[in-house]
């Protein structure tokens, strides 16, 4: 799995940390996404797909 | 009456596609009574009839569509042809005193990106997870320090005004830095703010009442800054000129008033919820797991919905949606509350039950504008849900639940007293 986040999408919901601590996380100056692991192991995928889905800006693209 | 409005000029009526009814419903339409915590059954009927958007009218006689789907409201509401602008002709606004305020009470809340975005993205520093997860200590705090005041005096008691209320209230004035003993003053107007009933005067004059405070503490936090939001966008924004103090007040009103008037509902009406079913609330107050206790929270924001009026849109293209077509300059409510009882995202979804994975729920919204604080919220609800029935564990309704006084015209759902004993 490949991870890309669009900053400029991003609202800073939060709602990616919440789902996936260990792949994204939130510029402290705006709450804008970080990604920490564009290519995440296989234990956190089911995850990362969950956060894709609840991204209210759409920011999270994932390609297999 | 007729689909023409003096607010949809550009033919739709005429849509054959939009014949499905001889009349709009009106929207909204009222619950019932007997099921408090379900949205209105005629809307449930309406949604019945398929997941196309319907045509409705309002308080105003304007019929924009209503979209009750999950899937048609998530596609929208991120859908950059749709705008949140109450500057568009036929935006449909919920009450006239949100109408008569709304040069007024104008954010990014009611702006398009790129606009939008500029102005949200000045305020979303405290609400990170990182920065809400460090308030929790003092979230904690709080709630301990109300229960203990609210255990130490008289049975039965309003726990709307004990504990609902000045939970969210304390929080909000801290992170703010609002002097929390003005709180009559603040919680009153906010009060006018989101209910639906009041005249377009009082709405103006409680909108200018908050304004005109918050701006006044600006200026005492120019001058002396302290460690607060405020403070800091005075210094960030104001004194760089990047915002005037107007603008930031009015940004302060709106941050003031979402961050108590909403949480505060969720409390007190999650609470009447739970003393509904037991056996759920039993299995909340046994709780060990933290996760269990967030998918509660998030499951308790899904089934309540309290903000039970509508998303409102108002389209800048033509955009087919489930079979129907939404003219350019139509306007569009988006029944969360329905998409949250969307049996395709949520099975069963009339049943509450705490186990659920509804984290996908719509109760913040979605698209740019979900809501900023709900962070925030999620922790303060972690907190409170799992604090309260543990330190109370008899905890119940000193009325019948049909006493309760249910807030059927708010804005906002909730209830206005829940007087509880233990």
């Amino acid at each position: 799995m490949r991870v890309t986040v669009d900053q400029d999408k991003c609202v800073g919901s939060g709602q990616c940390v919440l789902a996936a601590d260990r792949v994204f996380d939130q510029r402290d100056e705006d709450g804008i996404v970080v990604l920490l692991d564009p290519e995440p192991p296989q234990e956190v995928q089911q995850d990362v797909r969950r956060a894709a889905m609840i991204c209210p800006a759409l920011a999270i693209d994932l390609t297999d | 009456m007729t689909d023409t409005s003096t607010d949809t000029s550009t033919g739709t009526d005429r849509h054959p596609a939009a014949r499905t009814h001889p009349a709009p419903a009106a929207y909204p339409l009222d619950r019932d009574a007997r099921c408090p915590f379900d949205p209105p059954p005629e809307l449930r009927r309406l949604r019945d009839q398929g997941q196309a958007p319907d045509k409705v009218q309002l308080w105003d006689g304007s019929t924009p569509w209503l979209v009750t789907g999950y899937a048609e409201q998530r596609a929208l509401l991120s859908d950059p042809r749709v705008s949140a602008d109450t500057r568009q002709p036929s935006y449909p606004f919920p009450t006239a005193g949100i109408r008569a305020r709304r040069d007024q009470a104008r954010t990014f809340l009611s702006m398009d990106d790129p606009e939008h975005a500029r102005l949200r993205r000045m305020v979303t520093a405290p609400f990170t997870i990182k920065r809400v997860e460090a308030m929790r200590p003092a979230i904690q705090r709080i709630v301990d320090d109300l229960l203990d005041r609210m255990l130490a005096g008289p049975r039965p008691v309003d726990l709307v005004q004990a504990f609902a209320l000045p939970v969210p209230s304390m929080v909000i004035c801290e992170l703010l830095g609002v002097p929390y003993a003005d709180h009559d003053f603040f919680q009153l107007n906010s009060s006018i703010l989101v209910n639906g009933r009041q005249s377009e005067d009082a709405s103006r004059q409680a909108q200018q009442n908050l304004v005109d405070y918050l701006d006044t503490l600006i200026g005492r936090k120019l001058d002396q800054p302290a460690d607060d939001l405020l403070s800091k966008l005075g210094q960030e924004q104001v004194a760089t000129g990047t915002l005037t103090r107007h603008d930031l007040a009015v940004t302060s009103v709106l941050l003031l008033v979402a961050g108590h008037e909403t949480t505060a509902n969720m409390i007190a009406l999650g609470t009447a919820a739970l003393l509904e079913h037991p056996e759920q609330l039993a299995e909340l107050r046994a709780a060990e797991d933290p996760k269990l206790i967030a998918g509660a929270v998030e499951e308790l924001l899904r089934y309540l919905t309290i903000v039970h009026s509508g998303r409102r849109r108002v389209a800048l293209e033509d955009i087919d949606v489930a079979g129907r077509t939404i003219r350019a300059g139509d306007g569009i409510v988006l029944a969360t509350d329905m998409g949250n009882r969307d049996a395709d995202a949520f099975p069963d979804p009339d049943r509450l039950d705490i186990h659920r994975e509804a984290r996908h729920h719509v109760a913040f919204g979605f698209g740019p504008h979900q809501c900023l604080g709900q962070p925030l919220a999620r922790v303060e609800l972690q907190v409170v849900y799992g604090t309260l029935y543990r330190r109370i564990p008899g905890l119940r309704l000193a009325v019948g639940i049909d006493e309760v006084p249910f807030k059927h015209d708010g804005l906002v759902y909730g209830v206005y007293e829940l007087p509880v004993t233990w």
